[in-house]
């Protein structure tokens, strides 16, 4: 065998952030990942490098660099043109135990979750699933706690030299969150989620000073025994209420303009990417069809958000959304029911309200 | 002395649940509303094995012990009680008879079908004799090697979708009850037909009809049991039956307490929810020891019919005590509900109409009396 | 031809969550479940049961109450069980429990024509790694987030699902596949089922029963050989009460945007 031993610390260097591409095009979660690697690469006084796979996609170097990458790894082949398990891992754990980089992360797409845990059971070391806060810096942890945790932070103990990689995600469907640590093994591998990193802006100077690096690797036909034979896109599919992340509901209160009302719901939910939900009146007056009907008679939702636009909250309605993770009522009377539920809650008139939310939310997505 | 299930048991009821929870309960109120047979569960639930449950395997059952019986029609009726009427009329009052009192070609025949989506029924009913079955007008005449059936059953539950019915005739009219006879009778033998569909107030899923037997040619073979002895074969069917609705009858106050628990909790009136009012509390405590002893009965009956001991006595205390705390307990429960309780909008003015049936058929609470004072006086 | 499913008894995470006041979970107050997503993986395996007559096994690695929800598999059709439980299994992470899994498989024998499917994730750890790391042990092609699959002899053509679209992978068995739960709908227990769930064969894998398995390492199993470790846990602050924005104009959605941005849930 090969002399790599994920025991021996000591020998490993440097931060990895693997960069997906799928036909040619850079995955977002890539940048928003060099720029969490380049403040872990800062903290611990090294270089940060994008490892990058596919065929004919050194041209993408440089825009790696742009978000925060010293270097970035190119194997290219046309056998890794489109992505496969055996491939990937193949070429991932050739060229780790090559260049030994002491953290290796990973989109938690679901590319990035079928490939890391292969690498990380070949390479013998630990992974951590679907991570939203990272550290090594133990003073920075230690404030990431104050704010997040009711744990007690300043009267506990803490090896503030601590170098591990402090991986942070939650557990048991979110009731828990977990800080977890590879002591003992390099690479220390992590995925993390898409969309919670910080994406640093464009560096152009930066993207043009960008390493290439092309290690040997070798990747043969025999070494795949999965073949691609087909990758499509599809249309977004349907979501049904029970389902859907994001459930916009609309009341008694769009009586005055029926279209209009559903129609700003409508927009609402596209944006978010929901669908949308009606109260009991809505459904008997014949406004939605009966699938739409969220509540005691109609369905039972949990959804990531729910927002209740000119619904009074009657408790019919409130038994079946209740349990919705992030509750935003917009209602004239200050006094309706649904204000009980509601995390945030906004007296106002739908018709005004709804299409400045839509907006603000839109401009909140781009500032992102 | 062991109050516990057994393994299987405990596993009937938790399939069960799920079964009904996500099969059952979602149409329950629409089944209701269109009365609208629900054949697709019923097809089911033929697939899963709980219609003929109680059936030997060798003739295509799962061998269940009727403990398990009573707990699949117990935890359907919770959502559904049409459902549970189907199921426990099947399993109790046709697969039942047929396996105690069937020949070996009888059972071979009949069971396979009765487990494999053929459903079954029991006709005993005709419009002068309720609970007085001895007054029954339906006759049956030996003509060469068949019988020939003529008149007419009425309420009989599955009526219009069985394939095969245990049905009760006169073979000898002077001998009153001692002239009764039971046959196996078959939907596609000539001269048989389904007159009227009832409109009933409740259990609006279960299919409840008229039948008519004119000159029905029913064959030798299928007298069920000696000729004769059809009132004895219908009261141990009874006896057996009632097991069935006593634990259909738990199913509904099972269902109606908790609804109205999961309303109490969330309805609040005077600055709290109203489940922190001492009246209410003091009514689900009721409900429950009601409920609990309900289970203790008619678990006990069960048992006792599965030992082949005589359990005439226990199954008539079972049904009618969870009867009549089932009506109690499903008005109380619609109480709490407000005016939100007579509305359609909720399921307990539903409960509370299929209660009211568990009080009447396969004996009224006044013969469950007769029964069971017979038994100890 | 043989399909080994392997399961986990989880806490329900969907129902109420207990949280110990030091942020650990209070696991004896929860009701348990068998994971949901390996619910999917049980159907698949029985589905191409019911079509070309396989042997179904299923395996999981717990305590030894997880007899239960074995017991309920093979009551919903499975064919034989194992638990692979022991002391020196506590506290494994996803590398050394799919290290012992690997062994408990490869125990009962993988052949050519054979499959072994997962679940995508369990609920309590969400972490989809143990199935990989399955195959990666056992020198066996993945699939994962398999919603779809198609068997023809010792070929295999799955639907895997990505967040814009599917690819169809074809891979040759033995393999392992872990599956979405847009795959199938699981069935229930059947009372038939039932009745012979607890005369079917069942085994418990111990630590002898594995040792001299080829691919048991004893220094990667159990808390001890896992290369990750719980540095802390915690609970999220308590969700407050709901808040009135002040206003109903610009200003009051941007700042709701605001938060629901911080929140990062848009």
């Amino acid at each position: 065998m090969d002399t790599y031993n994920s025991k021996d610390i000591a020998a490993f260097k440097n931060v990895w952030v693997f960069c997906e591409q799928r036909q040619g095009e850079l995955m977002p979660t890539d940048f928003e990942l060099l720029s969490e690697g380049r403040k872990l690469a800062d903290e611990l006084g090294v270089k940060l490098y994008g490892l990058l796979l596919g065929d004919q996609v050194e041209g993408l170097a440089k825009t790696l660099g742009g978000y925060g990458a010293d270097g970035v790894i190119v194997c290219e082949s046309p056998l890794l043109k489109d992505y496969t398990t055996d491939a990937y891992a193949k070429t991932v754990c050739d060229v780790v135990k090559e260049l030994k980089p002491e953290i290796l992360i990973y989109g938690a797409s679901n590319i990035g979750r079928d490939l890391a845990p292969r690498c990380a059971a070949r390479l013998h070391t630990g992974l951590t699933a679907d991570c939203t806060h990272l550290d090594i810096d133990v003073e920075q942890y230690k404030s990431f706690l104050r704010e997040n945790s009711t744990l007690d932070v300043d009267g506990s103990q803490w090896d503030e030299g601590d170098r591990n990689l402090k991986m942070t995600r939650p557990a048991f469907g979110g009731h828990l969150m977990a800080t977890i640590i590879c002591p003992k093994f390099r690479p220390c591998m992590a995925t993390v989620r898409p969309g919670v990193m910080k994406k640093a802006p464009f560096d152009a100077a930066k993207s043009e000073a960008v390493e290439i690096i092309r290690p040997a690797f070798s990747l043969q036909e025999e070494d795949l025994e999965t073949k691609v034979l087909a990758v499509e896109k599809s249309a977004r599919k349907l979501v049904d209420l029970i389902g859907a992340d994001v459930i916009v509901s609309v009341g008694r209160g769009i009586a005055s303009d029926i279209e209009g009302g559903i129609k700003i719901a409508q927009d609402l939910a596209d944006e978010l990417g929901g669908v949308v939900g009606g109260s009991r009146v809505a459904i008997d007056s014949g406004w939605l069809a009966s699938d739409h009907q969220v509540g005691q008679t109609g369905k039972t939702v949990h959804p990531k958000i729910y927002i209740a636009l000119g619904i009074s909250g009657a408790i019919q309605h409130k038994v079946g959304m209740q349990d919705s993770e992030c509750i935003i009522a917009v209602n004239k009377n200050s006094a309706a029911p649904i204000f009980e539920v509601a995390d945030y809650g906004i007296t106002g008139d739908l018709y005004s309200v709804g299409p400045m939310l839509l907006e603000a939310i839109r401009e909140a997505k781009a500032a992102k | 002395m062991d109050f516990n299930l057994t393994r299987e048991q405990e596993l009937v009821r938790k399939m069960m649940r799920s079964f009904t929870e996500n099969e059952v309960e979602p149409i329950a109120a629409e089944t209701d509303r269109t009365s609208e047979y629900p054949a697709e569960t019923i097809d089911k639930l033929f697939r899963y094995g709980v219609m003929g449950m109680v059936v030997p395997k060798e003739y295509g059952g799962a061998g269940a012990d009727d403990v398990c019986g009573a707990i699949a029609i117990e935890e359907i009726s919770k959502a559904c009680a049409s459902t549970g009427d189907i199921v426990a009329t099947h399993n109790g009052l046709c697969c039942g008879p047929i396996m105690k009192h069937g020949t070996p070609e009888q059972k071979a025949k009949y069971l396979p079908m009765l487990t494999s989506g053929h459903v079954g029924a029991f006709a005993l009913t005709e419009p002068n004799a309720g609970s007085d079955a001895s007054k029954g007008t339906t006759t049956a005449v030996l003509d060469g090697d068949h019988y020939v059936l003529n008149g007419s059953k009425i309420f009989i539950t599955n009526g219009y979708v069985a394939d095969i019915f245990v049905v009760f005739a006169m073979t000898d009219p002077s001998k009153g009850t001692k002239g009764i006879s039971a046959f196996i009778v078959e939907k596609d033998f000539p001269g048989f037909s389904v007159g009227k569909h009832e409109e009933k107030m409740g259990l609006h899923g279960s299919p409840t009809a008229e039948i008519v037997f004119t000159d029905c040619i029913v064959p030798k073979e299928n007298l069920l049991g000696v000729a004769g002895k059809g009132f004895s074969i219908a009261m141990q069917t009874l006896d057996g039956g009632r097991i069935g609705i006593a634990a259909q009858a738990l199913g509904i106050a099972e269902g109606a307490m908790a609804k109205a628990m999961e309303f109490t909790k969330s309805r609040v009136q005077f600055g709290k929810p109203i489940s922190k009012f001492q009246n209410t509390q003091f009514k689900f405590a009721d409900m429950q020891v009601a409920i609990t002893a309900g289970q203790y009965l008619t678990y006990a009956a069960a048992a006792k019919k599965g030992e082949g001991k005589r359990f005439t006595l226990d199954a008539a205390m079972a049904k009618l005590f969870t009867s009549e705390n089932a009506m109690k307990i499903t008005t109380e429960c619609l109480q709490m509900f407000g005016g939100y309780g007579y509305t359609k909008d909720y399921p307990i003015e539903r409960m509370m109409r299929d209660a009211k049936i568990t009080e009447i058929y396969e004996g009224t609470s006044e013969v469950q009396r007769i029964v069971i004072s017979g038994n100890i006086l | 031809m043989k399909i080994i499913v392997c399961v986990k008894q989880v806490p329900d995470t969907t129902g109420k969550v207990a949280v110990k006041p030091d942020g650990t979970l209070d696991r004896a107050s929860m009701q348990t479940v068998t994971n949901p997503d390996d619910l999917n993986a049980i159907e698949a395996a029985l589905a191409m049961k019911d079509e070309v007559g396989c042997e179904v096994i299923a395996v999981s690695m717990g305590p030894a109450p997880a007899e239960g929800m074995l017991r309920e598999l093979l009551a919903m059709g499975v064919d034989r069980a194992v638990l692979v439980s022991g002391r020196e299994f506590g506290g494994s992470d996803t590398y050394a429990t799919s290290q012992i899994l690997a062994c408990a498989i490869s125990k009962i024998g993988l052949e050519k024509e054979d499959i072994v499917i997962c679940g995508r994730q369990a609920i309590d750890g969400d972490t989809a790694q143990v199935g990989p790391q399955i195959a990666e042990k056992l020198g066996i092609p993945q699939i994962t987030y398999v919603a779809g699959i198609e068997k023809d002899g010792d070929k295999i053509v799955c639907k895997r699902m990505l967040e814009d679209g599917f690819m169809k992978i074809e891979a040759q068995t033995p393999c392992l596949l872990t599956c979405v739960k847009e795959l199938n709908q699981p069935r229930y227990m059947s009372i038939g089922g039932i009745m012979e769930a607890y005369s079917k064969p069942y085994e418990v894998f111990d630590y002898e029963a594995l040792k001299d398995s080829p691919l048991m390492d004893a220094e990667s199993i159990g808390l001890k050989g896992s290369p990750t470790n719980i540095f802390k846990s915690f609970t999220p602050p308590q969700k407050g009460a709901g808040t009135m924005l002040k206003g109903a104009d610009k200003n009051t959605c941007k700042e709701l945007a605001q938060i629901l941005a911080d929140k990062h849930l848009i």
